[in-house]
């Protein structure tokens, strides 16, 4: 189906219920229970899983398939970010234009720094990358002050022009992102009993995307471009020796990661109308290296696993205070209350960053291959208890 | 004038001197080889006529075109293919991907960004892979990762990736090397029929005499840089020369 062999279809439709069904799976507690607060359906967190899914598909179409490992590449989501933004003060607040613009003007971007990156292989690969992407968030951050705002982040006001919009509602506020009239931010809630579903527009439109993003990146791994990128990544002498020059083919890959980074940034601006210069900072480059290594670089879904992961982690852990803990352990007696509060605090709320650095080290050390491969080791283990359940089953008659 | 002309080739390291006045002339399909002591430059020869080594001087002719200058996949899109002494093949993919790599090579150039089909449905390219994995005896490891197999079976593979490509001349850069009795006579037998097969071109640097006189029709004997006498099989053996050149160097 879709031009895709079975298993990669059964892929891609598991994952379209799941994106479909997110406001449910990942509201599993009863409103107002201790749990609650580990629930993750609410728009503004799934949304995030979806963009930074994109982001991570992308960046695994360099990174996992040719293997050139760039730290820079949260340079072109700022890029689309921006471009967004200045769609909806110039043209009009509808999301299409703004992200086919960011699209495209990251794509440019991601040509230019790429054909100079690509000049160098390995680590200097890698700093070039990084290179570029702080000088783009210094630019933006000062010296293009005029077309990002600095350090206040490029905002929507009451007097952009919109020509094909209008400058102000009606009311005099600010009009909302929209697609052809649906708005970004409108939402329904679905009340069940204790648990309440919140489904709101811009969750779905960015799911939609993302979904066509995963069904392109398939396409793209079982291509022979995708084929070639894959030779890139195993031996480049033997490439250059078969006849085929690999430079183009790792261009082309850096710029399609490289508009896959503008679309998640067009994205963003379109949930949230504001583009601010951190967005291109070095540590968001590192994240989306981690997010793809942590899920299983190479692998189709590993990187929109990685991608939820960390927004997870980043999102729900860094939530539990002192408080909570202290709620957590009130069952034991004080002292032993205090202590295990003592030993867990580092751990959650602003220190997430340890709990995210011990998980990527142990999935790095005994899980090479990513959550994905310890998904198939799982997998494994199961099909191999069956198997032997069936030999066990099949051997007793004869006994 | 044939297939491979090589003129005054020299070409200089530093202080050393690894080529000096190269003449070589490759006639059309048949099986040429060059053999000689260790360092007598036959690998920095053979890096001059695939684009990885840029003579000093001299000139080298496929098929009347010069190489010189090009780069390695420019010219095995001119229609030499090259097999190196350690197998270069692609250790992460399978077999089949392996065998895929220089369909889309040949049929498409040094670069073309395809369409988004997937590679198995390029029905007419799978059906030329298998059926050269079906020559060198290996279609039942089609789906075998690479890295996993043998140094022979990875030797046989290269192989095939080179002869898939239906290249005017086979570059071999030590094809036995390293390889068990049987290994070698399997790979004789393998470029014996090739060479019955198809109007193919080769040209061999090997150090196993054993191959050297069952395949080749022409032999050239490089010593210190220089070729010391070309001729056929049978008089290349008696030649004092070359008995010279190798006795001198080993004892």
């Amino acid at each position: 189906m879709f031009g895709l062999e079975k298993k990669d279809t059964t892929l891609l439709i598991l994952v379209a219920i799941l994106t479909m069904a997110a406001p449910f799976i990942l509201n599993p507690f009863p409103e107002g229970s201790g749990l609650a607060q580990f629930n993750a359906g609410y728009p503004d967190l799934m949304q995030r899983f979806v963009i930074f899914g994109i982001f991570a598909i992308g960046f695994n179409i360099l990174f996992g398939l040719t293997g050139y490992l760039s730290f820079g590449h949260a340079a072109f989501l700022g890029v689309g970010s921006y471009s967004a933004v200045w769609m909806f003060k110039l043209l009009s607040m509808n999301i299409i234009p703004a992200i086919i613009l960011s699209v495209i003007i990251s794509g440019l971007f991601a040509l230019v720094i790429g054909y100079v990156s690509l000049r160098r292989t390995g680590i200097y690969f890698s700093i070039l990358t990084l290179a570029f992407a702080q000088m783009s968030f210094a630019l933006a951050y000062s010296v293009l002050t005029p077309i990002t705002n600095g350090e206040t982040g490029l905002q929507l006001t009451l007097d952009d022009p919109r020509i094909l919009g209008a400058s102000a509602t009606a009311d005099g506020s600010i009009p909302v992102t929209n697609l052809f009239g649906l708005e970004m931010r409108s939402a329904f809630d679905l009340a069940v009993g204790p648990w309440t579903f919140t489904f709101s527009a811009g969750y779905y439109v960015c799911a939609v995307i993302m979904l066509l993003a995963f069904y392109l990146s398939i396409r793209i791994f079982r291509s022979p471009f995708g084929l070639m990128l894959r030779a890139i990544k195993s031996n480049q002498t033997r490439m250059n020796y078969t006849g085929l020059n690999p430079k183009p083919y790792t261009l082309a890959a850096f710029v399609i990661s490289g508009m896959y980074a503008g679309l998640a940034g067009g994205l963003m601006a379109s949930m949230d109308p504001l583009a601010g210069a951190e967005r291109m900072q070095w540590t968001a480059s590192g994240e989306v290296v981690l997010m793809t290594i942590l899920g299983g670089a190479g692998t189709l879904i590993g990187p929109v696993l990685g991608a939820g992961a960390i927004k997870y982690m980043e999102n729900i852990f860094s939530k539990i205070n002192d408080n909570v803990l202290h709620g957590w352990f009130s069952f034991m007696p004080d002292g032993i209350e205090n202590f295990m509060v003592a030993i867990v605090h580092p751990f959650v709320g602003k220190g997430w960053h340890l709990t995210l650095g011990i998980i990527f080290m142990l999935v790095v050390t005994f899980l090479p291959g990513g959550l994905v491969e310890g998904g198939q080791r799982v997998g494994k283990a199961l099909r191999r208890n069956k198997d032997e359940d069936s030999k066990n089953a099949s051997t007793e008659p004869a006994e | 004038m044939g297939i491979l002309d090589v003129k005054d080739v020299g070409k200089r390291f530093g202080g050393l001197q690894a080529l000096s006045d190269v003449n070589l002339s490759v006639k059309e399909n048949t099986c040429h080889a060059i053999i000689g002591p260790n360092g007598a430059g036959k690998s920095t020869l053979l890096n001059c006529l695939v684009g990885k080594l840029i003579p000093d001087t001299g000139s080298v002719m496929f098929d009347g075109n010069s190489v010189l200058g090009r780069s390695p996949h420019e010219i095995n899109q001119m229609g030499i293919s090259r097999v190196f002494q350690t197998p270069e093949i692609f250790a992460d993919l399978t077999v089949m991907e392996n065998m895929m790599i220089p369909l889309f090579a040949k049929r498409d150039g040094a670069y073309r960004l395809h369409g988004i089909e997937s590679v198995s449905s390029e029905r007419e390219l799978v059906s030329m892979a298998e059926q050269m994995l079906e020559d060198v005896n290996m279609l039942d490891k089609r789906h075998m990762h690479s890295a996993s197999m043998s140094r022979g079976d990875k030797r046989r593979l290269e192989m095939a990736m080179c002869l898939v490509q239906n290249p005017k001349l086979l570059l071999l850069d030590e094809p036995t090397a390293g390889m068990a009795r049987a290994d070698t006579n399997n790979t004789i037998d393998l470029l014996k029929e090739i060479k019955e097969k198809r109007d193919i071109t080769i040209a061999i640097i090997e150090h196993d005499m054993h191959v050297v006189f069952s395949l080749a029709d022409r032999i050239t004997v490089l010593a210190q840089g220089t070729p010391l006498v070309e001729d056929a099989p049978e008089n290349i053996k008696g030649h004092p020369k070359v008995q010279e050149a190798y006795l001198g160097e080993a004892h």
